[in-house]
């Protein structure tokens, strides 16, 4: 029984190593969709990070080892956070009661680690999009951290993985509206730290409106190839938690589980690209508007939820 | 989906058309999100009824159906004919700025839900948010009322205040009588048919509706 459980783990623990750049493929391959074109094959994400990974890296002679640590410790933040997020099952690698703080806070690292290797660059671009990035995370983290608290008085606990597992599910008729709130919330944040439009736009090409691409120019070879993979694995656990709360399971067999959450998460990056081919991004000063928005719908369903004024 | 829900889910969306209200940058889209929100309104006392587990009695199908002709159609029909017309610039120009202003009305939700929560009731009220998105409603109008310049956006402030007298008037709606909401109603049109030829007399005066401009004596 425990030896069936451990193979499940670990094939679960390799679907989601490899699904997230077949979610970047599916955004762009709706993007190319909706406006008429093929778009490149479904494995290029993954041809793109072999190519990258067997090139050499360049690195400037300005740069310290700030700059080499920058993309790894990206990566590791982001992989350490995979195992405390329930990302298909509703069960985490790890989890222990106060774990969220942890996973918000290994977010925040990565990016820290992003921007740290941005300045150390010494670029002016790379200084500005540093600034963008540091400003509009401060601006999304109160959104996140009102939504957990919304599903931490729902669920009366503080593991990530109870939080949006079935007890969720249990606890969803008393919390009713407050949950599409957080839903709400929870996707402008998605949208904001993965730097998808309105926020920012991953596909532009002019340095001074970039907010993530301009920071990652000066990477090259494998360390690009940890940036725009850890980008996409940050995609996969955040959306994986917002799809936690928009559809909570019960607790059932991960054999009908996980193939569920992964169409679901299919579905998240198809609307993602809808989002992206639909509107263009907002203007710079316009963003913060947007983000205060999340934050207020958040704090709003943390007032329903902890005042208890729905049935 | 129980009916219950239902009647939160709408209850809260009308709390978050105040917000977006708030955050919109342009006078006709005010117009439109007021328009939403009275429509969802109109429906409120049938589900009150529903809810209680009688048939929809006449008396909140006309107050149904009088919002619904008043508010949805006629009153923004004539804003968005002034804003047409008015041929001047249709940005909202507020006194405070939209972030601001957004948190500010955020603030008056939580501190509307606070004093709701101490609020003795004579009556057990459908839903338990209905007192504190009245009060809310009102505080959020108000709060447009005073931080935005232009005319047009002070008479949609007043609409949503009046949408707040009417979410509490819900809890009562048995108790009133219908000639008391239908006096409401019609006092109401009246109101806003007087503001929008003022505002039109201040446009042809002076070439703006910005009232900020109407306390500074000018000799010429």
């Amino acid at each position: 029984m425990i030896l069936v459980r451990v193979i499940a783990a670990i094939l679960e623990g390799v679907l989601v190593l490899a699904l997230p750049p077949m979610l970047m493929s599916i955004v762009v391959k709706t993007k190319a969709w909706f406006a008429g074109r093929t778009g490149p094959p479904w494995f290029q994400p993954y041809y793109d990070l072999h190519k990258l990974l067997n090139k050499g890296a360049v690195y400037s002679r300005t740069t310290t080892w700030v700059f080499r640590a920058g993309p790894i410790v990206n990566l590791a933040a982001l992989l350490t956070a995979a195992t405390l997020v329930p990302v298909l099952s509703s069960h985490s690698v790890f989890g222990f009661a106060g774990d969220v703080i942890l996973v918000a806070y290994l977010f925040a690292l990565g990016r820290l680690f992003i921007v740290l290797a941005a300045l150390d660059t010494g670029s002016s671009f790379e200084g500005m999009g540093a600034s963008r990035e540091v400003t509009f995370g401060t601006m999304s983290e109160p959104a996140l951290f009102l939504s957990l608290i919304v599903l931490a008085s729902a669920t009366k606990s503080l593991q990530l993985s109870e939080m949006i597992g079935p007890q969720l599910f249990a606890a969803r008729g008393a919390v009713g509206p407050a949950l599409l709130l957080v839903v709400g919330a929870l996707l402008i944040v998605l949208l904001t730290e993965t730097c998808r439009v309105p926020v920012d736009d991953p596909a532009t090409h002019l340095e001074l409106t970039m907010i993530h691409e301009v920071m990652v120019l000066d990477h090259s070879g494998p360390d690009f190839a940890y940036i725009t993979y850890g980008a996409a694995l940050k995609f996969l656990l955040l959306g994986s938690i917002l799809l936690h709360v928009a559809f909570p399971h019960p607790a059932q067999s991960p054999w009908i589980d996980v193939p569920l959450r992964v169409i679901e998460l299919a579905g998240l990056a198809a609307v993602v690209g809808v989002i992206e081919c639909s509107m263009a991004r907002l203007r710079l000063n316009r963003v913060p508007l947007l983000l205060a928005g999340a934050t207020v719908l958040a704090a709003l369903a943390a007032v329903l939820a902890l005042t208890g004024s729905v049935t | 989906m129980s009916a219950q829900f239902i009647t939160d889910a709408v209850l809260v969306l009308v709390i978050l058309l105040n917000l977006g209200m708030l955050a919109s940058s342009r006078l006709a889209t005010g117009v439109k999100l007021f328009a939403l929100q009275s429509l969802l309104l109109a429906f409120l006392p049938l589900a009150e009824e529903v809810l209680e587990g009688q048939s929809p009695g006449l008396h909140a199908f006309i107050i149904g159906a009088g919002t619904l002709a008043l508010k949805v159609v006629l009153i923004p029909y004539i804003l968005l004919r002034i804003i047409r017309t008015g041929e001047v610039h249709r940005e909202v120009e507020p006194f405070i700025g939209f972030t601001a202003s957004v948190f500010v009305g955020a603030l008056l939700v939580i501190g509307s839900f606070a004093v709701a929560m101490r609020l003795p009731l004579p009556m057990v009220p459908v839903s338990k948010l209905i007192v504190p998105v009245a009060l809310s409603t009102l505080l959020l109008g108000m709060l447009t009322l005073v931080s935005r310049l232009k005319a047009i956006t002070q008479v949609i402030g007043f609409l949503v205040l009046e949408n707040g007298v009417f979410i509490l008037g819900l809890l009562l709606l048995k108790q009133t009588p219908l000639l008391v909401e239908l006096g409401i109603l019609l006092d109401l049109f009246v109101g806003v048919f007087l503001m929008a030829i003022v505002v039109y007399h201040i446009r042809r005066e002076f070439d703006h509706m910005d009232t900020h401009l109407l306390d500074a004596l000018k000799e010429s």
